[in-house]
């Protein structure tokens, strides 16, 4: 990885979807003192551009909004997980050779919408005959499976909060951040119901926002006279039934648990040798459940880790230290994009709440209920 | 008006909301005595329901109570004057609801409150015919109170369904005969595009109502040769509880008779389903050969009666499906609040 | 612009299957599936037949909807829960004619007929099954 660049996340009432990828493609260019001219391919993460906004066609319309028309340009979706997707995507078109040089961002407009559509536009990362036309949200699709993890571990959900409480403590030392602000666990359980027992501050926001980070090839690299810092040492993805209707067991996201071991096996290393974590909390229960399906606590234990600090900077699994979805934000189709330039920052030792000595990191970014999950892990070249 | 070939009901179901609303809570909203409504509570569709809901869920307990395949059934008939849709029909829902085959006769029927029992008389004809094998009679609706309105006490609920099959010893119960009279009068009625219907007051009395019963009953009778102490059990159509008891009592008929068929007092003028709910409460009590008189009135208008007889099967066919009483008794009370919102009675736009 | 184009044809198609509840059993490892299936999500065997659901099941869990998508609003707020029928299939389904304080998981309930939403005012009505606490 050569570098990136990321914008604000927030209301851009001002920014359209075009001006929020352009600002973070040119940023990350910037960073990793490139031009546009070393660009053979751009991948383009989004999920919502047609419902929201009516664009499709982002390949396109990105290359001509960089001023760089003529080169490989392709969007690419797996709902929630389209920045983990598109990393994914552009890291095989590296990997395979037929690139040397690639831009990956995933952008996400979703304030030009009201809520009642960005609602009926979030569930669509579910299927829409038979589990959207019951009128569920994505948020209630979320809450289903909060409410049976509580009721079959015999779990508080003021323990299943506090990951609110973790990420906005983090938030607010990150500059980008949409919410850079402490919340105590009395405000998360006292905010407004969602969908019961979801609450408000227990719910990533909506909110704009762009990623984007420049791959390359050893070749490109050596070529160029550059020595990168950070290098992916592993990018799995793997899949599960769209719907909750169809799975086994409704605690936990299988598609987490073999995209993990497939890059575990990449990395060829084991959960206890991962530094540092971005998970994908789009709400504190899948927060939870992540740290189950990724290896780092037993099924119905993962609360455990939280309560007892065990996610915090200076612990053993320091995890979401950019303030996670729920308080960095979570433009959809930009989220996985950010989780990676997020342990990027980490072990270039540039991130705002710094681990030490961090030298492999893994970010987690999902689709849906667990409909897809991408696993991405990046090590510092020795 | 005896077909050729006799006729019964093979299977009967019902339906009815669980929102009650009590008249002295509409009452209280318009600043009338409590004690001057004509009724104690009606039922109030909720939110998700509507005439065809209402219709395929009687429908389905008609089919469970026949024992029949829905594949068996030849024509639906349905009598509603409160259909989703102006245009577009909700026999064909039901049908492929409760997997009627598409070789079927099907329609939906107009005639305010006895669109359901003129179903209930075109069916007898097709069965009678051998035109088809098994008919589905169905009547239903979600009337619309007018606000302040006297009928805003009583516009109701509900839906019944009936099975009618050829004479068999299965059936629940035999049809000796029917007998229908119509009249144009007006009154009650509705002009295309309006919300609300409109009625004539004191005129819905004596010309309607007792003219069109009285005379449809007396028109059973005689062609039947029977006199009303031949009957254990009288239904009338009920707009609320004072006509039906003084239309008994004019034919003949003590309350003892009435009173297992008179909801009305508990869940409203149910429209289309009133004298058919009647009935099916009715059956759900009365024993093997005792003799029922329905007589049904629509506004426009005009009057079905039926003499029906019950037959053995029911003692058996009855449990197969829920009473008029396991509906009735399950209840929830809304306030005027609800009540306008589940009626769609607040300007949204 | 429209968040989920109106379609006729669509709701046609998909009638059936949701009115009367059909699902498929697949013949090679018997795992039911709702909606019906091309190919069996547990085994991917091809050899797949419709039956009908049965139509009683428990609540496996729940939740109430208070911020709803577009079409729903006029129904606000309301529960969908996630139901275990009597012969081990999932469905999604809202619950209906029951308060949320009510609801428990576990809880026996029965499917009954109602409308989901409609496309517009002026549009069609989309009908489907919905399940209640039962009648008797």
């Amino acid at each position: 990885m050569l570098g990136g660049g990321v914008t604000k996340i927030g209301e851009h009432w001002s920014k359209s979807l075009r001006d929020l990828f352009v600002e973070a493609a040119f940023k990350a260019l910037e960073d990793s003192n490139l031009e546009l001219k070393n660009i053979e391919a751009i991948y383009i993460g989004n999920m919502s551009s047609g419902e929201l906004q009516g664009q499709e066609h982002l390949g396109s319309l990105m290359a001509t909004w960089l001023g760089i028309p003529g080169v490989a340009a392709v969007k690419v979706e797996a709902a929630c997980a389209s920045g983990g997707a598109v990393f994914h995507q552009a890291y095989l078109a590296v990997a395979s050779g037929l690139y040397d040089c690639v831009l990956v961002g995933g952008v996400e407009k979703m304030t030009d919408a009201v809520v009642h559509d960005v609602t009926a536009a979030l569930v669509m990362a579910d299927d829409a005959e038979y589990t959207a036309f019951t009128g569920a949200s994505f948020v209630g699709l979320n809450a289903i499976v909060y409410r049976y993890y509580m009721e079959k571990y015999h779990v508080k959900q003021e323990d299943i909060a506090l990951f609110s409480v973790h990420d906005h403590k983090y938030a607010s030392n990150n500059p980008y951040a949409q919410y850079p602000f402490q919340v105590t666990l009395e405000k998360v359980l006292s905010s407004p119901l969602v969908a019961d027992p979801i609450r408000l501050l227990e719910c990533s926001p909506i909110g704009d926002g762009a990623a984007a980070l420049i791959l390359c090839s050893e070749k490109f690299a050596r070529e160029n006279g550059i020595r990168p810092g950070v290098e992916v040492a592993a990018s799995a993805l793997a899949t599960d039934t769209i719907s909750l209707m169809d799975r086994e067991d409704l605690t936990t996201l299988t598609a987490t648990v073999k995209a993990a071991r497939k890059a575990y096996k990449m990395a060829r290393i084991e959960p206890q040798d991962v530094d540092v974590m971005e998970v994908h909390d789009a709400f504190t229960i899948l927060g939870v459940i992540h740290l189950e399906d990724l290896g780092f606590a037993e099924k119905g234990s993962g609360w455990k880790l939280v309560k007892e600090g065990e996610i915090e900077k200076d612990a053993k699994i320091p995890t979401n230290l950019s303030g996670g979805l729920k308080a960095r934000g979570h433009p959809v189709g930009a989220t996985g994009v950010y989780q990676v330039y997020e342990i990027y920052q980490q072990l270039t030792g540039i991130a705002p709440n710094q681990v030490e000595k961090a030298e492999i990191g893994l970010a987690q970014s999902v689709g849906g209920v667990g409909g897809t999950v991408v696993v991405n892990i990046l090590q510092r070249v020795r | 008006m005896k077909p050729s070939k006799s006729t019964g009901i093979l299977g009967y179901g019902v339906y009815i909301p669980i929102y009650r609303i009590k008249s002295e809570e509409i009452a209280r909203i318009w600043g009338r005595s409590k004690t001057a409504v004509p009724i104690q509570e009606k039922s109030v569709p909720g939110l998700d329901e509507d005439s065809i809901t209402f219709a395929v869920e009687a429908s389905k307990n008609a089919i469970q109570r026949a024992g029949i395949s829905p594949e068996e059934i030849e024509a639906v008939y349905v009598g509603s004057e409160s259909p989703p849709y102006a245009v577009k029909p909700t026999a064909t829902v039901v049908a492929e609801a409760l997997g009627i085959s598409p070789r079927l006769i099907a329609i939906d029927m107009e005639f305010a409150c006895r669109a359901g029992t003129t179903a209930m008389q075109s069916i007898i004809g097709l069965v009678a015919s051998d035109m088809v094998k098994y008919g589905l009679a169905i009547g239903t609706d979600t009337a619309q109170g007018r606000p302040r309105d006297e009928l805003e006490y009583t516009a109701a609920a509900g839906a019944a369904a009936f099975i009618i099959a050829p004479y068999s010893p299965d059936n629940i119960a035999y049809i000796e005969g029917s007998y229908s009279y119509v009249t144009d009068t007006t009154d009650f009625w509705r002009r295309d595009g309006e919300v609300y219907p409109r009625h004539a007051y004191r005129f819905t009395g004596e010309p309607a109502y007792f003219h069109h019963i009285y005379e449809a009953a007396r028109g059973l009778m005689g062609e039947l040769g029977l006199k009303s102490s031949d009957f254990d059990y009288a239904v009338f159509h009920q707009p609320n509880v004072k006509f039906p008891v003084r239309i008994a009592k004019r034919l003949g008929f003590s309350m003892d008779k009435i009173k297992d068929g008179l909801l009305s007092n508990i869940i409203g003028n149910t429209y289309a389903a009133s004298s058919m709910l009647g009935l099916a409460a009715v059956l759900d009590v009365a024993k093997p050969g005792e003799r029922i008189l329905v007589v049904s009135f629509g506004s426009g208008a005009g009057s079905d009666a039926f003499s029906i007889i019950v037959q053995d099967a029911i003692e058996e066919k009855r449990q197969l499906a829920p009473l008029v009483k396991d509906y009735i008794e399950k209840k929830k009370y809304i306030d005027y609040a609800i009540y306008v919102r589940y009626r769609g009675k607040i300007r949204m736009r | 612009m429209m968040v989920s184009t109106p379609s006729v044809p669509r709701v046609w198609r998909e009638r059936i299957i949701k009115y009367r509840l059909i699902g498929s059993r697949c013949t090679n490892c018997g795992k039911i599936s709702y909606p019906p299936r091309k190919a069996c999500p547990r085994c991917g065997s091809v050899n797949l037949e419709k039956i009908s659901l049965p139509k009683r099941g428990k609540v496996l869990s729940y939740t109430v909807i208070r911020a709803p998508p577009r079409a729903y609003l006029k129904y606000s707020p309301y529960i969908v829960a996630l139901i275990e029928l009597e012969n081990g299939a999932k469905i999604l389904a809202q619950l209906t004619d029951v308060e949320p304080e009510e609801v428990k998981s576990g809880m026996i309930v029965e499917a009954v007929f109602r409308r989901y939403r409609e496309q517009g005012e002026d549009g069609i009505i989309e009908y489907g099954i919905k399940f209640r606490p039962p009648i008797t």
